[in-house]
């Protein structure tokens, strides 16, 4: 990968000295120029931590890390000056109003009192925050404080952004706002490293997708390539009776053990590796044993699939876990 | 230190500016407390023991010193306000100068000491105290205290650091009034029993109160004490200052 904007390379963190908490196990990964870095992984994966080391705010205990193209241990205020954080938390001064917040920050980043006024103006219009004149940060709605801390991350005109968790608590629309934001960034030749819980998200704005499990990379590619990981396209069963769920399932051309359930919706999900085939035995099957079904769908597997297939197989078969994520 | 170490570090007393006009009533609160303490003082508790003239010429510095010392609880309190609020992982993975935010803090709390003791003045003044010194003893007094108070500036902002937690830090308070109360603001050590005199004799607030009385020509003061005042805080920020600055960058990895 020529001239990539990050470099993590074998980073170790644990937390709390002797015995602690590893958090980050040998992690490597490397961003392109101008590209979407989804890093997708549960919680106590090490995305914040990751996101902490690469904006400076934490030292890795082993490893290389270059943002930019300077080290973030040697260069570590050449990298403050190219990069934008918006944290999992907001990191707001909530006694201020929005404006107050933004000028106080582009004044420290040297934008000079005239120019930070501007700039501030400018991305209150921009993430339509215009009317909240004096009101304080503590006084704003959720998702109104995640807009100015946004606008705030990007004060600088970044070359490099960090994302950690960008939409967690927003409504579908402030979800939206946040996507389009991110995606005319990408367009001036931003970089962005979004960390997400929500698959859709690293579907809809990632180029490529680093699933993190366990304070490691298990897999890094295009969505369609970690589609194909978990190889097979899968058949879904949706019955017309749920009691009936349990005898249905040995009727799928596969081990009992890979068929996933799911009882609300009636709902049975396997993977195949011939897809009329399997179709069609399917459809004989349930003809033979009086299973009604409602509906039968071939289609590939979700990112949610491919998620849970990474991250631990005992947790894909086990339908509740689908309905926490 | 870059060249932008004063504009940081002024956009960070502006902040803390910015803050006293959104909550002016914190401040006022600040500033009355003090007042509190003289009234309760002079005409509750009164009598003044072993004090030998006006207690009130005696009590009035031994207050300013008292005002100053408890400084050390804002300072505490808001340092360690700051540094669990989000806003300082902002500041970190910004390009300010590392210490800006320390600076913008001794400075409102500076300005804010130096305002407690205008206003205290201003109160002993209309209860009829007076200060008998010269002009320039006068202007030196107020000098000691705010020396005495930055000394505790210094040891308020590494308390915050190392205790850390909000939970912590009411501990660290509840431990600072004994050492305010156990020093000679209301009573010459004469007084006490022998251990405590001493204990008394040799609180840091002590040596400022002594010079400071001196200095406004009240009973209980000594002359040449003003050196006292001025090498215990030196002594104190000789130790304090470095450690909160080191803990300071430390924090920032
Ligand atoms: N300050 C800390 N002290 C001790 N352990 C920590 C600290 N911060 C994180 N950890 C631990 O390190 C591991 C990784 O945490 P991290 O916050 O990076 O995960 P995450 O992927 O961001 O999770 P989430 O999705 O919940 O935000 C977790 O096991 C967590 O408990
Ligand atoms: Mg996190």
């Amino acid at each position: 990968m020529a001239d990539p904007a990050i470099t993590v390379e074998g980073v170790r963190k644990k937390y709390g000295g002797k015995g602690g908490k590893v958090a980050l196990d040998g992690l490597d990964l490397q961003v392109t120029r101008g590209t979407v870095h989804g890093v997708l992984g549960p919680n106590g994966a090490g995305k914040t931590t990751l996101v902490r080391i690469l904006s400076t705010l934490l030292r890795p205990d082993a490893g290389r890390v270059e943002v930019a193209g300077r080290d973030v241990l040697t260069h570590a205020r050449e990298v403050r000056f190219r990069i934008g954080l918006l944290g999992q938390h907001a990191a707001l001064d909530e006694e201020l109003g929005g404006r107050q917040n933004l000028e106080m920050f582009g004044r420290l980043y040297h934008l000079g009192t005239r120019h930070a006024r501007v700039r501030a103006d400018e991305l209150l219009e921009r993430f339509g925050l215009a009317g909240t004149g004096r009101k304080p940060v503590k006084q704003y709605s959720g998702g109104m404080r995640r807009r100015l801390d946004l606008a705030a991350s990007l004060i600088s005109e970044p070359e490099v952004l960090f994302l950690d968790e960008p939409t967690t608590g927003l409504d579908p629309r402030g979800r939206a706002e946040v996507w389009d934001s991110v995606r005319s960034l990408v367009g001036g030749g931003t970089t962005v490293l979004l960390t997400t819980q929500y698959l859709e998200e690293a579907d809809q704005l990632a180029d490529r997708i680093a699933v993190v499990d366990g304070g490691r990379v298990i897999a890094d590619g295009t969505a369609d390539q970690l589609k194909s990981l978990t190889g097979a396209d899968r058949i879904d069963v949706t019955l017309r009776d749920a009691d009936q769920l349990g005898a249905a399932v040995a009727l799928l051309p596969v081990p009992e053990d890979a068929v996933t359930v799911d009882a609300d919706r009636r709902l049975l999900s396997a993977p195949v590796t011939d897809r009329m085939t399997a179709l069609s035995s399917v459809v004989r099957a349930l003809e033979e044993t009086g299973i009604e079904a409602e509906d039968i769908a071939l289609r590939r597997p979700t990112l949610d699939e491919v998620f849970l297939h990474l991250t631990g197989d005992e947790r894909a078969s086990d339908p509740r876990v689908k309905e926490a994520v | 230190m870059s060249t932008y170490a004063l504009t940081d570090s002024w956009t960070m007393t502006r902040r803390e500016l910015a803050h006293w006009a959104r909550q002016p009533v914190q401040l006022l609160v600040g500033l009355v407390f003090p007042v509190m303490l003289l009234l309760m003082f002079g005409y509750l508790v009164g009598g003044g023991r072993g004090v030998t003239g006006d207690y009130l010429d005696y009590l009035v510095p031994g207050m300013l010193a008292l005002t100053m010392a408890f400084g050390l609880e804002g300072t505490l309190l808001a340092v360690t306000q700051d540094l669990n609020k989000g806003v300082i992982d902002r500041f970190r993975s910004m390009p300010m100068t590392n210490g800006a935010v320390l600076v913008g803090r001794s400075i409102a709390d500076m300005l804010q000491s130096a305002l407690g003791l205008a206003v205290l003045i201003g109160v002993a003044y209309a209860l009829g105290w007076r200060a008998h010194g010269s002009p320039g003893g006068f202007l030196g007094a107020v000098g000691l205290l705010l020396f005495f108070r930055f000394a505790m500036l210094w040891i308020g902002i590494h308390l915050a650091m190392v205790a850390g937690k909000p939970e912590l830090v009411t501990a660290v308070q509840i431990l600072v009034w004994p050492v305010g109360f156990l020093s000679n603001a209301f009573a010459t050590p004469e007084t006490m029993p022998g251990w405590l005199g001493t204990v008394v004799e040799w609180n840091p607030m002590s040596h400022t109160a002594t010079a400071v009385r001196d200095l406004f020509g009240a009973p209980g003061g000594a002359p040449g004490h003003t050196w006292a005042a001025i090498v215990w805080p030196l002594a104190l920020l000789a130790v304090f200052f470095p450690l909160a600055v080191r803990r300071f960058g430390r924090l920032s990895k």
